[in-house]
């Protein structure tokens, strides 16, 4: 019992930065119709923004997070600016082709300047975990599930009680017809990438500290984050995050109970088991077909 | 006329490379070690330790009048790249002796490049069994196979009254051979086995596998992976409030590194190495492990990594000490030449002895094997 009640409290804790990579992914691919191949960097991009601020700057961690979400924010607009925009309009596979260029050209570049050897991140936590009779967790983690369910709630927010995010619903919905009613649509696509990058970046920092920062940390990641979003129904922001936490307790308990050999392959099965029985993932609308 | 006159840039160029091989001024190693990917720490102490050996031997006028060249490849800790960089470096670099490849996953991908292009690897880190026993005359090993790494702990495993041991290792040919030689020698001495857990080389998050070893009733965990993934498991461990004895294999742990990483929770854990670089008088060659560590030092490298290092060090000497032997960089001449060498290794003497199918066996030297315990954040030497 108290091994499940552990990997119960570890499915949380993961769960939580899982919901964080996913809806950024699914908000971007809703909208834009973009599948961000760059999210696994941005992500990456992010823990290393926190390496930075605190191990060079030697400036506080919890400084170092907002400077990270900031950070990503702007490396998104940039993206989307440069490269999104003048292909507007263009086919699914074009963009999808640069965005895999631009991936490699970003973890290349993050290679070039701080080498292959992984770097971590000191934090201002105490080491003795918290523990609650059988079940034991880091500070670390439990700061960590706290800000991610943070974020996601702001998120939800911003989408759903502001015009921006009303207007990002209406664009997401159609967007022809969102920009006769005046929604600029350009300005609305930068946003959801910028912000869509912005939580990768944030997952990054948040989970660089809890385990090692490489240039390649953000394939995996983004390989889940697009799991996530696949179970929870592309463009479905509250599928994502059930998503995340389906995702985690697949893992902790496959990795617990089946086979740990197999950890990393449990999503993909979930995934596949969805994609035959529920191919619109598991929380979609139902469509209007015609 | 002028079209005669364009071809002669061309037959410059040509004479150009053509020169450049022929000509050659210095002798080439080629190394094939991961520089990116899950190994990326391990690989890199490696060919920093690669580079001593080989500034080293230039300083003293190179080998046959030559400077020796290290020509470095990353092999991205993945089996495939790992196969190719060896193709590259042999048929393109014209390499007549390699060193590599850090894992045993990585080695026996390369292997059958080897046999294919009969170009002799000096094998530095790895320990799977398979590489030294399945017939590849190629192959000459300087680092311990994990039985060798089992028989040297044999001695102290009544020492430490171990009962049930849990073993998590890391899912490749390296953690499942070292996970298959200790439980061997374990069942021999009449202690039980209880879970094998395993974990991906990439994975970061091992809290499940933990979870699941703390819930056993077993009071000792063996653990085989390579330091970054080491360092996450001790500070995940201690998160999770696991409260066995932890002994680590395959000596890539950087034991100091987990000290500064781990913190208290390194206290008490036990780590299988091959190198002593704390305690350098009790090392077998106390003169050359001086050197080593003072030159690693002197070029700003922590000294955590010394523990890998030398690996690299002991392994490009060994190539160049075959390839002043054989009198020529020719990889048939090399290979034989690596049979008669006899070297004073930081981990005792390299000399290759045969191991694995008749007629077409592989060298094996055997170095020797230590057990540490960090004890109050420092490093002491237990007896095997």
């Amino acid at each position: 019992m108290s091994e499940f009640l552990q990997h119960l409290v570890n499915m949380l804790v993961l769960g939580g930065t899982y919901a964080l990579l996913g809806i950024g992914l699914t908000l971007i691919f809703g909208i834009m119709n973009v599948v961000n191949f760059t999210h696994g960097v941005l992500y990456t991009f992010g823990a290393y923004i926190m390496f930075i601020v605190v191990q060079q700057l030697g400036l506080n961690f919890f400084l170092a997070l907002p400077v990270a979400v900031l950070a990503g924010w702007l490396l998104g607009a940039a993206i989307e600016l440069t490269l999104l925009r003048p292909l507007r309009g263009s086919d699914i596979d074009t963009t999808m082709l640069v965005m895999i260029g631009a991936w490699i050209a970003m973890q290349s570049g993050t290679l070039w300047i701080w080498g292959g050897v992984a770097k971590s991140v000191a934090t201002p936590f105490p080491e003795a975990p918290l523990v609650l009779g059988p079940v034991s967790v880091s500070w670390l983690r439990l700061f960590v599930l706290v800000a991610a369910a943070f974020l996601i709630l702001v998120t939800y927010l911003l989408i759903n009680k502001t015009s921006l995010g009303r207007a990002m619903r209406a664009t997401f919905q159609d967007h022809d017809t969102a920009s006769l009613m005046g929604v600029n649509v350009d300005m609305i696509y930068t946003s959801t990438f910028a912000i869509g990058s912005s939580l990768a970046a944030a997952a990054g920092a948040l989970l660089g500290p809890v385990y090692v920062i490489f240039p390649q940390m953000g394939d995996l990641a983004a390989v889940k984050a697009f799991a996530i979003v696949i179970l929870g129904g592309l463009g479905n922001i509250t599928g994502a995050v059930i998503g995340g936490f389906i995702l985690a307790l697949a893992e902790e308990l496959g990795a617990g109970y089946v086979s740990s050999g197999y950890r990393d392959a449990m999503g993909f099965l979930i995934i596949i088991a969805v994609l035959i029985f529920k191919p619109t993932g598991l929380f979609a609308r139902a469509e209007r077909v015609g | 006329m002028t079209r005669a006159l364009a071809l002669v840039p061309a037959i410059a160029l040509a004479t150009a490379l053509v020169g450049g091989t022929a000509g050659a001024q210095t002798i080439k190693i080629g190394v094939n070690e991961p520089l990116t990917g899950a190994f990326a720490a391990s690989g890199t102490y490696v060919v920093n330790g690669a580079k001593i050996a080989a500034d080293e031997i230039n300083a003293k006028g190179g080998i046959l009048g030559k400077k020796i060249e290290l020509v470095i490849e990353d092999n991205k800790s993945n089996p495939t790249e790992a196969a190719a960089v060896a193709e590259k470096l042999i048929t393109s670099d014209k390499v007549p002796v390699l060193m590599g490849a850090w894992g045993s996953s990585l080695t026996l991908a390369v292997m059958p490049k080897l046999m294919e292009y009969e170009t002799p690897m000096v094998v530095e880190t790895s320990s799977s069994g398979k590489i030294t026993t399945t017939g590849n005359p190629f192959i000459f090993r300087i680092s311990p196979p994990s039985a060798v790494e089992a028989a040297a702990f044999k001695g102290i495993v009544d020492k430490l009254a171990l009962k049930k041991v849990d073993f998590l290792v890391i899912n490749n040919d390296w953690g499942r051979g070292t996970a298959e030689d200790f439980s061997k020698m374990m069942k021999d001495k009449g202690i039980t086995i209880g879970l094998v857990e395993t974990m991906d080389q990439g994975a970061q998050d091992m809290s499940a596998q933990l979870s699941k070893i703390k819930s056993s009733d077993s009071e000792t965990v063996i653990v085989t992976t390579a330091v970054d993934q080491l360092t996450l498991i001790f500070k995940q461990a201690a998160a999770l409030g696991l409260k066995k004895r932890i002994i680590t294999t395959g000596g890539s742990q950087n034991p100091d590194q987990i000290i500064a990483q781990a913190g208290a929770a390194a206290n008490g854990t036990m780590h299988l190495t091959t190198f002593l670089p704390w305690f350098p008088d009790k090392t077998p060659n106390p003169e050359a492990t001086n050197y080593f560590i003072t030159e690693w030092k002197k070029r700003g490298f922590e000294f955590a990594g010394c523990t890998e290092s030398f690996r690299g060090y002991d392994g490009i000497r060994t190539a160049a000490a075959a390839i002043e032997k054989a009198g020529k960089p020719e990889p048939a001449a090399i290979k034989a030449a690596l049979w008669d060498i006899n070297i004073k290794g930081l981990n005792g003497d390299i000399v290759f002895r045969k191991s694995g199918p008749e007629g077409k066996e592989s060298g094996q030297s055997q170095p020797n094997v230590y057990l540490i315990e960090i004890n109050d954040g420092k490093v002491e030497m237990k007896t095997l």
